[in-house]
């Protein structure tokens, strides 16, 4: 015991000489550096909420209308009213929409890539997928507003026809369709990659144990699925698409090509009309006096707030599976 | 004993005669590709017969053609476990197809309509002093933007990521490098607009400063720094702890071992990594628009005036909305989708050609 505690207070100085204390100086840079960049993160994501919510009070205390309720915005005159009723409505249906539409395609592409596409064809089309996860959104929302809005016409007389009485597919007025039912059916095609590539990475990392054994009880490949692997992924497969609805919330350019917007809720979706939050800030953003920008911030805000929900939350359930599965660790 | 089992199989033969197939238990190897014919041509027969316009409800009818009949089939000849294994099969291909017709079209599109006007000319000329409804006039100024843009925002973001991806796998412990670990992917999730909207209030309306190519490339730069710090911890997490603690057992200081030993082993997946974020932000427009405002001249200074930038220019194009303007859009789209494509395509060959070795 006394050796050792006379050790220390002995040996250092003549070991760490030169070398060791040039190591700790460049080691204490280096990780204050590294640490640095850390907090440098953190304070851009609380300087944003902060920045964000400074302007968006400014605009709050001066609006004439009820922020949550009007149905209107005309943040740059004088006095300025506006509300974000009918962006919410039209932010959270289309995303909805594309929800609805996306999430079991986007899962059956990934099994059909984990588990029923040839051998050969797999690596490949995982590939294609990753490729056009790249797409930019603003060809998504050309190729959308010039060729998708004309094939859609068909479709949407044909729902007005058949499922008119549904009250949600009649639709009311005439005109092409720049509804948000086709914003959400073209938010759903561009979400289709992520929520797909993201279930694929879960469906390939289910224990091939439990895949053997249930084949070896002499289960259909249906059934594999059903019983070992959507059990697995099912956590994976939320995670992916509250990614997905993450993208589709904040989605711009793609709701501003195709939707022509209109400050009205309606129930008919085939209607042309709606707006959402990215889509009304990109619109309205040139025509904004400095007052209107603060009215734009705040509608950006609540944007904001909404995808770090969401966000949030997907995160959550993916640390939580880690926590248990134990199969990836 | 033989005989008995000779005497058993026949009459199993014979059931399964009865039943009308050859195979017992199961429909022959050309049945799905059969049903897949038959239901197509019912398909279209009933379009035709209909009168109905669009060829996706001819599609649509021949798929649930397929799915009724496949059921039907191997219900009959099968049993309904096996019904069942081949309506989904059968509903996971067609999954498959739906998805893959929209983004096939979107690629065709694209290629097609935007080969109409892109020439040389196209790449080497701004748009000074041609009208939006004419045609002529080129892309040169937003290519040049786009690249300069993507540029600064890189070289903001990468140390940045790279420094808080080494935080959190070397050093990072305890609270702070949850939080860290938390809103970097929270901060993956921020709607681009979002992010130009934040530089806005700071940059231009607190500071003062007009629009110019760098505010837009510090908005971009946020919306890259959490892919490059995602992708470049996955990758140093892949280096093995062995190296580490070889370099460090000679007597290697700490900081010298992750920049000599671990940052190398993982530099193509890094790099990988970073052209993928690179990839990313080169085809945002939101914040673009709101930072860097457009111009229809060749700027080549990102720290002062309004620049253009690739998305940017599609969008103006579009809004213009005559035919020139329109064929303009799509041959700067493809111009885009060239540009992000090869990124992807040369990042994938580095992941390939510098994958570290993982030993699964």
């Amino acid at each position: 015991m006394a050796t050792t505690t006379r050790t220390p207070t002995d040996m250092p100085p003549p070991v760490s000489a030169s070398g060791k204390t040039a190591g700790r100086a460049g080691d204490a840079v280096f990780s204050g550096l590294s640490k640095g960049s850390g907090i440098l993160l953190l304070v851009i994501m609380a300087s944003i909420a902060v920045f964000l919510t400074y302007r968006a009070a400014i605009a709050l205390s001066q609006n004439e209308g009820n922020f949550l309720t009007t149905f209107d915005w005309n943040a740059s005159a004088n006095p300025p009213v506006f509300g974000i009723a009918v962006l919410l409505f039209g932010t959270v249906v289309s995303s909805v929409i594309a929800m609805a539409i996306a999430v079991p395609i986007a899962v059956g592409i990934a099994l059909f890539i984990s588990h029923y596409a040839p051998r050969k064809l797999a690596a490949p089309l995982g590939y294609v997928v990753d490729l056009l996860a790249a797409v930019p959104s603003i060809i998504y929302g050309i190729w959308g507003a010039l060729f998708l809005v004309p094939q859609l016409a068909g479709l949407n007389l044909w729902l007005d026809e058949y499922l008119g009485w549904t009250y949600v597919f009649d639709k009311s007025q005439p005109g092409v369709a720049r509804s948000l039912f086709t914003v959400g059916i073209l938010l759903a095609i561009m979400i289709l990659p992520i929520v797909t590539s993201v279930s694929r990475e879960v469906f390939l990392q289910v224990p091939r144990m439990n895949e053997e054994a249930a084949l070896a009880l002499g289960a259909t490949r249906w059934e594999v699925i059903r019983m070992a692997v959507l059990p697995f992924g099912r956590s994976g497969v939320i995670s992916a698409s509250m990614l997905g609805l993450g993208r589709a919330l904040g989605e711009t350019m793609a709701v501003a090509t195709v939707l022509s917007p209109s400050f009205l809720i309606s129930g008919h979706l085939l209607d042309p009309g709606g707006g959402t939050f990215a889509q009304n800030i990109a619109a309205k953003f040139d025509e904004a006096n400095e007052f209107g920008r603060d009215a734009l911030i705040a509608s950006g805000l609540v944007l904001f707030l909404l995808t770090l929900l969401v966000n949030g939350a997907a995160r959550m359930i993916i640390a939580r599976r880690k926590e248990y599965s134990g199969a990836n660790a | 004993m033989s005989h008995a089992i000779q005497d058993q199989r026949p009459v199993r033969a014979r059931r399964a005669r009865a039943g009308g197939s050859l195979t017992r238990g199961g429909l022959p190897r050309w049945a799905p590709a059969a049903t897949a014919v038959l239901s197509t041509l019912l398909g279209c027969a009933a379009g035709l017969a209909f009168g109905l316009q669009s060829k996706v409800q001819w599609g649509l009818i021949a798929a649930l053609l397929f799915v009724a009949a496949t059921y039907a089939s191997s219900a009959v000849v099968e049993n309904t476990r096996q019904a069942k294994d081949r309506v989904a099969t059968s509903v996971i291909w067609v999954c498959f197809l739906l998805a893959v017709i929209p983004l096939v079209s979107l690629l065709w599109t694209t290629l097609s309509r935007g080969m109409k006007v892109l020439t040389g000319h196209f790449l080497t000329h701004s748009m000074n002093g041609v009208t939006g409804f004419e045609p002529g006039g080129g892309v040169y100024h937003a290519l040049l933007g786009t690249v300069q843009q993507v540029a600064l925002a890189t070289l903001i973001a990468a140390p940045i990521g790279l420094l808080t991806a080494v935080y959190l796998v070397e050093y990072g412990k305890g609270r702070l490098a949850k939080a860290v670990t938390f809103f970097v992917d929270v901060m993956t999730g921020i709607p681009s607009i979002v992010a130009g909207l934040f530089i806005l209030t700071t940059w231009n309306l607190m500071l003062g400063f007009g629009p110019s190519g760098f505010a837009g490339a510090m908005a971009l730069s946020i919306l890259m720094m959490p892919v490059v710090v995602r992708s470049t911890e996955e990758m140093l997490k892949l280096v093995p702890n062995e190296l580490r603690e070889a370099a460090l057992a000679l007597g290697v200081p700490k900081w010298r071992m992750i920049l000599k030993v671990v940052l190398p082993t993982a530099v193509g997946g890094i790099s990988t990594g970073l052209m993928l974020a690179v990839a990313r932000i080169a085809g945002e427009t939101a914040p673009i628009m709101l930072l860097v405002f457009g111009s229809q001249l060749i700027n080549g200074n990102p720290f002062e005036g309004a620049q253009s930038s690739l998305p940017l220019y599609i969008w103006e194009q579009y809004k213009v909305g005559s035919d020139a303007s329109y064929d303009r859009a799509w041959a700067a789209a493809l111009v885009l989708i060239a540009f992000v494509m090869i990124l992807n395509l040369v990042a994938r060959g580095i992941a390939r050609w510098k994958a570290p070795k993982t030993g699964r």
